[in-house]
């Protein structure tokens, strides 16, 4: 087989990364930037590079939703499929846009010019629908700004020539307390800290009498995991920054990053602090999800600003030996990789396969060396936390739950948008607060959070109550909840790592089971088999999506159970005969297993 | 030495020396936790959950969990029994396993968990893959349509063969094993018909030409002696810690 040359743009790419095979990711995701996709004879190439075995490349493209094998299209539009989306109207909307351009979901068409699909949560709830138009987020989707882009795409129109208005994202902020009211200007946390600490172990102390507990959904005490990172022997202590919101329904990272840029950069710093005591070092990375491309440029003109500022790179703050910088990668869709190991796993340019543990990240982590991987959020409070101090953070929240937290809201509500709150408020506090009358239903901490009803409303936003990430979408009385739990199951389905057999095989049968249910053929047996699953996926599965994938399930069966039952079109009554079932001899015989020798009565597997 | 380290094992003990995991200890102890994707001649993987045991009440894969000194592990338990046999199923219905027709029936490690755990109906709706099978070599034949995802066949190629012909490459119910060249076919690497990773699969995806049913159905590999039986004669015993 002959290999042709690279081109001088890609091996431009390559020397950018040093044809460092730990780059894969980033380098395979810049490769299709320049080609549109990822033909096999450039990964063969590719891989003849980096010198890895062609496979690999390979399959961890195959991994990405957004790295293509096969042509995509000039013009790639991927609607946002989370529940708010199609609540917004996005199923239709999809429908337009094809029919406009006389596409096929999920198929390029014949002429190479357009390809549309559906995507996972794009973290534009508060302004759906969402699109992805080749990686750019446009908010807002409606029938005219569809014509628009029609238009656009059938004059072939270069993006960077399409209307900037069409990419505008806001970003809403409708409550602000301690940390979004008075965050720390640029370097005054870190000129707090270093003035009375000489390596670190004062903030450490802070940050643990503050009682801070991990953002990103878990609530792990963040001075423990500080603690045991800065323990750990290793060449280098990595600073990892989890931006990878994957959680649907969750966008208040998005909006930290877009307006308090500096607050997360700080809160980063100060970590590397703690971790190298200003003496062994330390480097930053921060984990961009794919989505959030549109905030590449500006975080990345935020590292430089800082850089000049002196507060990023050698001698920070003029502090001898205190050398830090923040390096960006970005994700090419993936939920799982918002899994701290599996994260690690997708920068080190691998597929985003949750790691066995132990070693846990503290030890060996980014590199095998020690890391701490933190959420956005978390480093925020970080620096709210040096700079006001643990007391003035711990006077809010609740013993258990100190300090703030953001909450992503949307949903049926008047006013979509983030809303900080001391921990400890309750769900009804909430609603009123967001213009919800009436609400049926809300979705606490996203799909793999806990979905309440009107009578736990007083319920609290607490680690100890209704822990959450942030997600707090609104389902008003028009909401058919087991539509809504359908739609869950099947992002779960398609997020699925694939890795472990209870989660990869299991998310696929309980979107089969839905999927009947929903199309009028469900019966008592098919809840029985949902159990099953469920039981097997919480004990057995490898991390925490699959352990988490049935709480969508749990809650519509335990507190929902009517808008379960009223779906099955009988009770008591299993269809014992399975005419598919009762050709297998005949197929036996004939030695035939193919399609066509099957009955499909229903479609389990996609 | 008279401080020997131990866990329980559904409350007898079981000796281990540092480093080994709750499964290689248990079988060189001649204790069976049922298992698929581990071997004990490559770094485990943990991703089958067949050996999911409770250490201290919370679950854990066996053959990634490292020993510890006063572990309770149990391990025949309903709950634990219920699990494998659900799991068990969820392979049969993700993969075209038509056990009378295929080639490795009797050395299938699937089927003869199956046995051992008495799965006797699949339990979900197959999911019928319809991957088009590699005939490509002259000694080799692939059908992708079994592949259990253990990763042995990676393994083997890496750490044995020094080759990389495998990989399991995509996502969620679309991962899948991949061939290591340009046109994807198997004719088109350098494995080789004596390669570990030909040998290694547990199941009926990498199966060597010429040899069909040599040795007849009912006088095979676990044919003859049951699953249990066999992994407990393949453990790796040290002079120290064994009994049974
Ligand atoms: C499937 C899955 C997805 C996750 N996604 C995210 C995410 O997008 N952002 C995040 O901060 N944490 C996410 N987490 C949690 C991380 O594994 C990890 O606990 C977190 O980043 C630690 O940071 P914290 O202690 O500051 O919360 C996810 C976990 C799982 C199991
Ligand atoms: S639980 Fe799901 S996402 Fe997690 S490792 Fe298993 S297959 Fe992958
Ligand atoms: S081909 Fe065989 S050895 Fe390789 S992953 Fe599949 S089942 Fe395992
Ligand atoms: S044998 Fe342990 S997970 Fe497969």
């Amino acid at each position: 087989m002959s290999t042709p040359p690279l081109t001088p743009e890609l091996e431009a790419v390559l020397d950018r990364h040093g044809r460092d095979p730990t780059r894969l990711v980033q380098i395979l995701r810049e490769a299709q930037e320049l080609a549109g996709w990822l033909p096999p004879p450039l990964i063969t190439a590719l891989a003849r590079a980096l010198r890895l075995p062609r496979a690999r490349v390979e399959g961890t493209a195959a991994f990405y939703s957004f790295l293509y094998l096969r042509p995509a299209g000039r013009y790639r539009v991927l609607f946002s499929d989370n529940v708010t989306d199609r609540m917004q109207g996005s199923e239709a909307l999809l429908d337009q846009l094809c029919e406009r351009l006389w596409a096929e979901k999920g198929r390029v068409t014949e002429d190479g010019l357009v390809y549309i699909d559906t995507t996972s949560c794009t973290g534009l709830c508060d302004q759906g629908p969402g699109l992805l138009v080749n990686g750019w987020a446009i908010p807002r989707a409606s029938r005219e700004r569809l014509d628009l882009i029609a238009g656009l795409i059938l004059e072939q129109r270069p993006l960077a020539e399409w209307p900037a208005e069409l990419f505008h994202i806001d970003h809403p902020i409708h409550r602000r307390d301690l940390l979004l009211a008075e965050p720390p200007t640029a370097g005054e946390a870190l000129a707090a800290v270093l003035a009375h600490d000489a390596d670190g172990s004062g903030l450490l102390a802070q940050v643990e009498r503050a009682g801070l507990r991990g953002r990103g959904g878990a609530g792990f005490p963040t001075a423990r995991k500080w603690a045991a990172c800065r323990q750990a022997p290793g060449a280098v202590h990595y600073v990892v920054c989890n931006a990878d919101e994957g959680e649907p329904g969750t966008f208040k990272d998005r909006v930290l990053l877009a307006e308090y840029a500096d607050l997360v950069l700080e809160g980063m710093t100060l970590c590397a602090y703690v971790l190298g005591a200003g003496r062994s070092p330390t480097q930053g990375l921060i984990y961009l999800r794919g989505e959030y491309r549109f905030l590449l440029e500006h975080l990345q003109s935020a590292l430089a600003r800082r850089r000049a500022a002196g507060l990023l790179g050698r001698a920070i703050c003029g502090r001898a030996g205190f050398d830090f910088d923040i390096e960006l990668h970005l994700g090419a869709g993936a939920y799982v990789c918002g899994e701290e190991s599996a994260l690690l796993e997708s920068l080190e340019g691998k597929r985003g396969v949750p790691r066995n543990r132990p070693p846990y990240p503290v030890t060996h982590g980014y590199l095998g060396q020690p890391t701490v991987v933190n959420n956005v959020e978390t480093f925020c409070a970080a620096a709210v936390i040096a700079r006001h101090g643990a007391e003035a953070y711990r006077a809010r929240g609740t013993p258990d739950s100190p300090g703030s937290k953001l909450l992503s809201v949307a949903g049926d509500c008047a006013r979509p948008g983030v809303y900080e709150y001391p921990f400890g408020v309750t769900v009804r506090e909430v609603l009123a607060d967001c213009g919800a009358q009436d609400a049926q239903a809300v979705q606490v901490g996203g799909p793999s959070g806990t979905l309440v009803g009107p009578h736990e409303f007083d319920r609290r936003i607490a680690f100890e109550d209704l822990a959450t990430a942030g997600a707090f979408t609104v389902f008003g009385p028009q909401r058919d909840l087991f539509e809504v739990v359908r739609n869950y199951v099947h992002f779960f389905a398609h997020e699925s790592c694939g890795f472990c057999t209870p989660c990869r095989v299991g998310t696929a049968i309980l979107r089969g089971v839905m999927d009947k249910i929903h199309a009028g053929r469900g019966a008592r047996h098919d809840l029985e088999q949902l159990e099953q699953v469920e039981r097997a996926m919480r004990l057995a599965s490898h991390c925490g999506l699959g352990q988490t994938a049935c709480n969508p399930l749990r809650d519509l069966r335990t507190r929902f159970r009517p808008t379960l039952e009223r779906r099955l079109a009988s009770l008591d009554f299993a269809p014992a005969f399975d005419l598919d079932a009762a050709l297998a001899r005949a197929r036996a015989f004939t030695g035939r297993d193919d399609a066509r020798a099957h009955l499909h009565t229903d479609t389990l597997a996609s | 030495m008279n401080t020997r380290l131990s866990f329980l094992l559904d409350g007898a003990e079981v000796p281990f020396t540092p480093g080994q995991s709750v499964i290689q200890a248990a079988l060189a102890a001649g204790r069976y936790i049922p298992h698929l994707c581990y071997h004990p001649e490559f770094t485990p993987h943990g991703s089958c959950k067949l050996c999911t045991v409770r250490a201290d009440g919370r679950p854990a894969a066996a053959c990634t969990l490292p020993a510890r000194a006063g572990l309770q592990v149990d391990s025949e338990t309903e709950e634990l029994r219920a699990l494998r046999r659900t799991l068990v199923q969820m392979l049969f219905a993700e993969g075209n396993h038509f056990c009378p027709s295929c080639e490795k029936s009797g050395n299938c490690v699937l089927q003869s968990l199956g046995y051992d755990l008495e799965v006797h109906t699949a339990g979900f709706r197959h999911f019928f893959l319809d991957r088009p099978v590699d005939a490509s070599h002259p000694d080799i034949l692939l059908d992708f349509n079994r592949c259990v995802l253990c990763r042995l066949c990676v393994r083997a190629s890496e750490e044995v063969d020094g080759k990389g012909v495998f990989y399991l490459g995509g996502r969620g119910v679309q991962r899948r094993l991949l061939v290591s060249s340009e046109s994807g076919r198997l004719a088109d690497t350098d494995i080789a018909v004596t390669d570990k990773a030909v040998e290694v699969c547990p199941v009926g995806v990498i199966l060597r030409k010429h040899v069909g049913f040599a040795v007849p159905i009912g006088r095979r590999r676990y044919d003859v002696k049951p699953l249990r039986e066999r992994a407990l004669e393949d453990a790796p015993r040290g002079e120290e810690g064994t009994h049974g």
